[in-house]
């Protein structure tokens, strides 16, 4: 059996309210929150980063795995705001985990989805026998541009997985993939901000992609929607994954647990990874859970996972994605959001 | 550039390595040559763990030009529970929240940048619980 045997998410305690954003900008709050269904999202404190969420949601993934971190033989960090242009986030990572140094690190790409292209390929790894175990991390510290409709999204989180084949909670029956060239999201070299293409982000991109995924999943699974206990989508906002899981025949009651954006935001690479992991808090053995991923550019990874016996004995090892998500929030206002996320130029 | 130095202190600062003595017991951190307590050289590595409470803590209003932005913030002396003693900031915390006593976790945070081109260094903070 292969799969997941620890994982951890983690959010910064910082909040804004769409209200403090909308109010900025001249926007009316009440329209975004029905059309987007955003409430509130995740901010980074001045000193967190990609790295810093990566270490601090790898850390309780070890601590529900229960192994020794040296065993560790891979890490991939998948993130759109990785702190280096060059020089792989996870370098940092393995030395504040004590991981030592017989590990392959790499950086992963893809907009939104470069977290579950990393747990894809760590899940690969294991299952070939190049190392024992592979962690794989989702994080993300995103920024919209001030005044773009991104920034009632972007937010800050991420989550961590770590492969093997020992005291799996989570098993991986099914991966697939769904990718082609879709320029609807985009930042080029140099770039502070990214960029997108409005409406066209939409049905050509994240709908076409996900519910592609989606289908394919369920045929190579053979499986229908009423099989899965749960589902979780990529959550740009609250209302595309909802419209994905109708268009591929999944009920409210199945995305809800998952769905934890309206009051998170919009993780990018950590976004359906950190669905995953408030799923796992909450699941019982036997459980199927689906999960389609998203990223621009554009394309979609799906996931078939069953949970086993062993879910109950990590569960309460570490802090659960919304105990972090209601709990212990300290709210910004917009200065101090443009400050935190250094919107404001200062003085060298 | 302090990139040579910031390197030779990644154990301590990434994942709060130290020093026990193997004859008396006492933990040393950072590391040292020779126990403070009983003058032997012989010392085994441990890894202090993320619990601590507050020894003592001032707050800064004004201060050094790198943590200007962050102002006011909290610097503590922390008790990690193996009974060592380190210097940290206080993260996320409201500074009417910080008091001697109180019980902290250690956290992994970047500290500072080195400059806008320069390296991010990373390390230990402390928030209270
Ligand atoms: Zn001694």
């Amino acid at each position: 059996m292969i799969g997941i045997i620890g994982y951890g998410s983690y959010l910064p305690r910082y909040r804004i309210k769409v209200e403090s954003i909308a109010k900025e900008w001249g926007s009316d709050p009440e329209s975004i929150k029905r059309g987007l269904k955003l409430f509130e999202k995740t901010v980074p404190g001045l000193d967190e980063d990609t790295i810093t969420i990566a270490v601090q949601a790898s850390k309780y993934a070890v601590k529900r795995a229960g192994i020794n971190p040296e065993e560790i033989g891979a890490v991939y960090i998948g993130s759109e705001s990785h702190p280096y242009a060059v020089k792989p986030s996870g370098t940092v990572l393995i030395e504040a985990l004590g991981i030592g140094n017989d590990v392959h690190v790499a950086s992963y790409e893809f907009a939104c989805k470069a977290g579950t292209e990393a747990m894809f390929v760590a899940y690969c790894l294991v299952k070939a026998n190049e190392v024992k175990y592979a962690l794989a991390i989702g994080a993300d510290t995103s920024q919209g541009a001030p005044g773009d409709a991104l920034e009632y999204s972007a937010s800050a989180g991420g989550a961590a997985f770590i492969m093997g084949k020992e005291n799996v909670v989570a098993e991986i029956l099914f991966t697939n993939s769904f990718t082609s060239d879709t320029p609807d999201f985009w930042r080029r070299e140099h770039e502070f901000y990214p960029r997108h293409a409005g409406r066209f982000t939409g049905e050509p991109a994240y709908f076409k992609h996900v519910v592609n995924a989606g289908k394919l999943l369920l045929e190579k699974s053979a499986m229908k929607p009423e099989d899965f206990d749960y589902a979780v989508f990529h959550m740009p906002n609250g209302k595309f994954p909802q419209m994905a899981a109708k268009k591929l025949g999944f009920t409210k009651e199945q995305i809800e647990t998952g769905w934890i954006v309206p009051w998170m935001g919009n993780t990018y690479s950590g976004s359906s990874p950190t669905g995953l992991s408030a799923v796992l808090d909450v699941a019982k053995p036997g459980d199927k859970i689906f999960m389609v991923s998203f990223g621009s550019g554009a394309g979609s990874d799906g996931f078939v996972f069953k949970v086993t016996d062993k879910i109950v004995d990590v569960q309460d090892k570490a802090p659960k994605l919304r105990d972090m998500l209601d709990n212990n929030k300290i709210y910004l206002d917009y200065g101090e959001y443009a400050k935190f996320r250094e919107k404001i130029i200062l003085n060298e | 550039m302090i990139t040579p130095k910031y390197v030779r202190e990644i154990p301590q600062r990434y994942r709060l390595e130290a020093a026990k003595c193997k004859n008396c017991s006492y933990i040393s951190f950072p590391p040292r040559l020779v126990c403070p307590k009983c003058k032997s050289r012989s010392f085994d590595t441990i890894r202090l763990s993320d619990e601590g409470k507050i020894l003592t803590f001032t707050i800064i209003r004004v201060s050094s030009d790198i943590f200007s932005h962050q102002t006011p913030y909290g610097v503590a002396v922390i008790e990690t529970s193996e009974g060592a003693k380190l210097m940290a900031m206080i993260a996320d915390t409201k500074i009417e929240d910080i008091a001697i006593g109180k019980k902290v976790k250690l956290i992994f945070r970047k500290i500072r940048d080195e400059g806008v081109s320069g390296i991010h260094c990373y390390g230990y903070k402390a928030v209270v619980i």
